[in-house]
C-alpha cells in the first residue's frame, strides 16, 4: 500500500466538487417534504435538468445559461408533479415513479444530437487572496463558482426555514395543511411554489454533473444519484445543516475509496465500494432521527 | 432497489405493448444493461441490433428494453419478452447468466443467447468477442505512451472478462517498458458516468497518465481530456469523438455479423447451441484508428501486433507467464487454453493489486 500516493488536499477538494450535485437535489426536495409533499421524480428532474443545461450551454456557448435553463427545466417538469398532485389529487408516490419515468425518456429524447459533444468549459474561480491560503486555500476556495452557489442556496434554505415568516408557513402548511388551511393561508399555493423550487434545485444538481462533473451528455447519466438524494432529507431528518453534513459525507467517503483502492489499500474492494453508504447512513441515524413533517404525502383539498 | 424494479416493468409493459407481435414475424430481442446511448457497450450492441432490422427489412422483427439491472430482476424482463413471442433473445451482459439458464428452462422452444457468459443449455448459446487481443494492443502503446510508467485502469466487477483484459494489458505494457505500474479501481458499475469520472481522476491525481477503461460510458474520456495530458483508449466503440487525443486508439465490438448469423439460423431452423468467441481475426475485435498523437515507430509496432493476433500467428497469453504468487501458469512458447481464460481468477506476475474475491 503506498497512501503517500494519496494528497489529501487533493482528497478534500474533490470531496466538496462530488458531493455538489447531491447536495442540490437534496436541499429541494428537502423544501419539498418540508412542506408536506413527497415528490419521488428528483432523479427524472435531475436528468431533465442535466440535458437542459447541457442544451442550453451548447448553443449559447455560456454555462451560467446553461444553468439557469435547467434549473427552469427542472422546475417546468415539477409543475406537471405539482398540477397532478395538488390540483388534480393524484397519489404522489405513483406521480412521483412515474415523473421520474418520464424524465429519463424525456431526456433521451432531448439529448439526441448531443451525445459525444463538449461543454463549454466551465473554469474554477480562483478566489483572490482566501484562495492563496496556504491548504484551506486550494481546498475551499479554488472550485467553480457552482460549488458555492450550492452552499449558499443550503444557507438560505436554513435562514428561510428557521428565520422568515414565509418559513413558518411553509413549515405550517408541511406539518398540519388543515390546521394551516383554516389560519388563512394557501396550502396549494404554498406547495406548488415549494415543488417549483424543488424541481430548480434538482435542475441545478443535474446541470451539475453535465456540465462540470462529467462533462457531457450521456443518457441515464445521473445513474441514481436522485434516490441518494431523497435518502439524504429523510437520514437528515429534513434538516439542511445536516443534510450538508450527509452531502459532504457521502461525496467525501466516495472520493476516499476510490483513492485508497488506487493506492492500493489491503481493505476488501467490496467494503470500501459500500462505506460511503453505510458511513452517511449510520453518522446520520446516529445523531438522532427527527421527525417527519406531520402532512407529508397526504394530499390536500380546501373542501374538507 | 425496488423502485428500479417497478420502473423497469413499467418500461417493458409499454415498449412491448406498442411493440404487439405479427405471428408470421421472427421477433428478435435484446435485454440491455445500460442505456443504448451511452457510446459504449450498450450502443454497439444496439447497432448490430439496426443492422439486423436493417438486413432482414420486414421479415424481422425487433424488440428490446435497455437498462436491465443484472440480477433477479432481469428474468421477469427475459420472461416478458418471451410470451410476447419473441423466438430469439440475445442477453448482452455477464450479469444475466443464472437468469438467462432460468428462463430458457420454461420456454424451450425460445432461443436464448448469452453475451461473455460460461453457461449453456440446448436452447442457450454463448458468444463473446476476445477483447484481450484488443487489450494486448493497448497496453503495447500505453507501455510506451506513459512517462510516470503509472497506468490507471477502471475496471468495472471481478470477473474473468475484466481480469483477462487487465492480465493482457499489463503483459504488453510490461513487455515494452519493464517498470510500468498498474493502478486498478473497481467502480463496481458497468455505467455510471459520474463515479467514472471521479474514478479517472483519482488515477490521473495519483499520477497515472495513461487511463484504460473496461466501464460503457465516455466520463473518463472527458476526465482525461480535462486534465490534458492524459491518454485513453476507446472501450467497446470507438469513442471517436475524442480522438485524436485523448483518446489514441480504441476496442470496438462488432457484434452485426454474429446476431445477423444467428437469427438467420433460426429463420432456417438450423440454430444450435453453440460457444462462440471470436477475435481480430473473424473481425468481432476491431482495433480503432491509432492517432497521430502516437509516435510513428510505437504506431507501427502495434499495427504489426494487430496484424500476428488477427493472423493467429501470435497468440496475446503466450509463455513464460507466471501467476501473481510466482507459481509457473505458462511455460516457454506455451499458449493458454480457452478453459483457462474463460474462468481466469487470477492475475500474473508483477501485478501488486489484489483481486476483489
Amino acid at each position: 500500500m503506498d497512501l503517500s500516493s494519496i494528497n489529501p488536499i487533493l482528497l478534500l477538494a474533490s470531496l466538496m466538487v462530488a458531493a455538489t450535485p447531491i447536495m442540490l437535489a437534496a436541499i429541494g426536495e428537502l423544501v419539498v417534504e418540508r412542506a408536506g409533499v413527497l415528490n419521488l421524480g428528483v432523479e427524472g428532474m435531475m436528468i431533465t435538468g442535466a440535458v437542459c443545461g447541457f442544451v442550453v450551454a451548447v448553443n449559447t456557448g455560456s454555462p451560467w445559461v446553461g444553468f439557469i435553463g435547467a434549473a427552469v427545466g427542472g422546475a417546468l417538469l415539477s409543475l406537471i408533479f405539482g398540477f397532478l398532485t395538488q390540483f388534480l389529487m393524484s397519489n404522489q408516490v405513483a406521480t412521483g415513479l412515474a415523473l421520474t419515468l418520464f424524465g429519463l425518456g424525456l431526456s433521451a429524447l432531448m439529448g439526441q444530437g448531443y451525445i459525444g459533444i463538449k461543454a463549454p468549459a466551465f473554469p474554477d474561480w480562483d478566489i483572490p487572496l482566501l484562495g492563496d491560503i496556504p491548504v484551506i486555500g486550494p481546498i475551499v476556495f479554488q472550485h467553480d463558482p457552482m460549488v458555492y452557489v450550492g452552499l449558499a442556496i443550503v444557507a438560505a434554505v436554513w435562514a428561510f426555514l428557521k428565520y422568515s415568516r414565509a418559513g413558518l408557513i411553509l413549515r405550517a402548511v408541511g406539518e398540519n395543511h388543515e390546521a394551516a388551511h383554516a389560519l388563512g393561508y394557501h396550502v396549494i399555493r404554498v406547495r406548488m411554489l415549494a415543488i417549483m423550487f424543488g424541481g430548480a434545485c434538482a435542475g441545478l444538481g443535474g446541470a451539475y454533473l453535465s456540465l462540470v462533473r462529467v462533462p457531457q451528455w450521456t443518457e441515464g447519466m445521473t445513474a441514481g444519484a436522485g434516490w441518494i438524494a431523497l435518502a439524504i432529507v429523510v437520514f437528515a431528518s429534513w434538516r439542511p445543516g445536516r443534510l450538508l453534513l450527509g452531502a459532504y459525507l457521502f461525496g467525501g467517503v466516495t472520493v476516499l475509496q476510490l483513492n485508497l483502492q488506487a493506492a492500493g489499500a489491503a481493505i476488501a474492494v467490496e467494503y470500501l465500494s459500500m462505506a460511503p453508504y453505510l458511513a452517511t447512513i449510520a453518522v446520520l441515524v446516529i445523531m438522532r432521527a427527527g421527525r417527519a413533517p406531520g402532512s407529508l404525502g397526504q394530499s390536500f383539498h380546501a373542501s374538507r | 432497489m425496488k423502485i428500479k424494479t417497478v420502473l423497469t416493468g413499467a418500461t417493458l409493459a409499454f415498449g412491448l405493448a406498442t411493440g404487439a407481435v405479427a405471428q408470421d414475424k421472427t421477433t428478435v430481442g435484446f435485454v440491455y444493461v445500460g442505456p443504448i446511448g451511452d457510446g459504449g457497450w450498450t450502443y454497439e450492441h444496439n447497432k448490430a441490433r439496426l443492422a439486423v432490422e436493417e438486413h432482414f427489412g420486414d421479415a424481422v422483427e425487433t424488440v428490446y428494453v435497455e437498462s436491465v439491472p443484472e440480477g433477479p430482476d432481469a428474468e421477469r424482463v427475459m420472461t416478458q419478452m418471451a410470451l410476447q413471442g419473441a423466438d430469439l433473445i440475445f442477453t448482452t451482459s455477464f450479469g444475466y447468466m443464472d437468469q438467462t439458464i432460468n428462463v430458457a428452462a420454461q420456454f424451450p422452444d425460445v432461443k436464448f443467447e448469452h453475451a461473455t457468459g460460461y453457461k449453456r443449455a440446448d436452447n442457450v448459446s454463448t458468444y463473446s468477442a476476445r477483447f484481450y487481443e484488443g487489450r494486448a494492443v493497448q497496453g503495447h502503446i500505453a507501455g510506451q505512451m506513459t512517462e510516470s510508467n503509472i497506468i490507471g485502469y477502471i475496471a468495472s466487477y471481478p470477473i474473468p472478462e475484466v481480469i483477462r483484459g487487465i492480465n493482457s494489458a499489463y503483459i504488453h505494457a510490461k513487455e515494452v517498458n519493464p517498470d510500468v505500474e498498474f493502478r486498478i479501481v473497481w467502480a463496481y458499475t458497468w455505467f455510471d458516468p459520474a463515479k467514472e469520472a471521479e474514478a479517472a481522476t483519482v488515477l490521473i491525481e495519483q499520477g497515472a497518465d495513461v487511463i484504460l477503461q473496461h466501464t460503457d460510458s465516455t466520463a473518463p474520456q472527458a476526465a482525461a481530456q480535462a486534465a490534458g495530458n492524459v491518454v485513453t483508449f476507446g472501450q467497446a466503440s470507438d469513442m471517436a469523438e475524442f480522438a485524436p487525443f485523448p483518446r489514441v486508439s480504441s476496442i470496438i465490438d462488432d457484434w452485426a455479423p454474429y446476431y445477423i448469423a444467428r437469427t438467420q439460423a433460426v429463420i432456417d431452423g438450423t440454430w444450435e447451441s453453440t460457444d462462440t468467441w471470436d477475435g481480430i481475426g473473424p473481425g468481432m475485435v476491431a482495433i480503432g484508428e491509432i492517432t497521430d498523437a502516437v509516435p510513428a515507430d510505437v504506431k507501427a509496432s502495434a499495427e504489426a501486433l494487430i496484424e500476428r493476433l488477427r493472423t493467429g500467428e501470435y497468440h496475446a497469453f503466450t509463455g513464460p507467464l507466471n501467476r501473481q504468487d510466482g507459481s509457473v501458469w505458462l511455460a516457454d512458447g506455451e499458449i493458454a487454453d480457452d478453459g483457462t481464460l474463460a474462468g481466469m481468477n487470477f492475475y500474473v506476475e508483477g501485478i501488486t493489486a489484489e483481486i476483489p474475491q
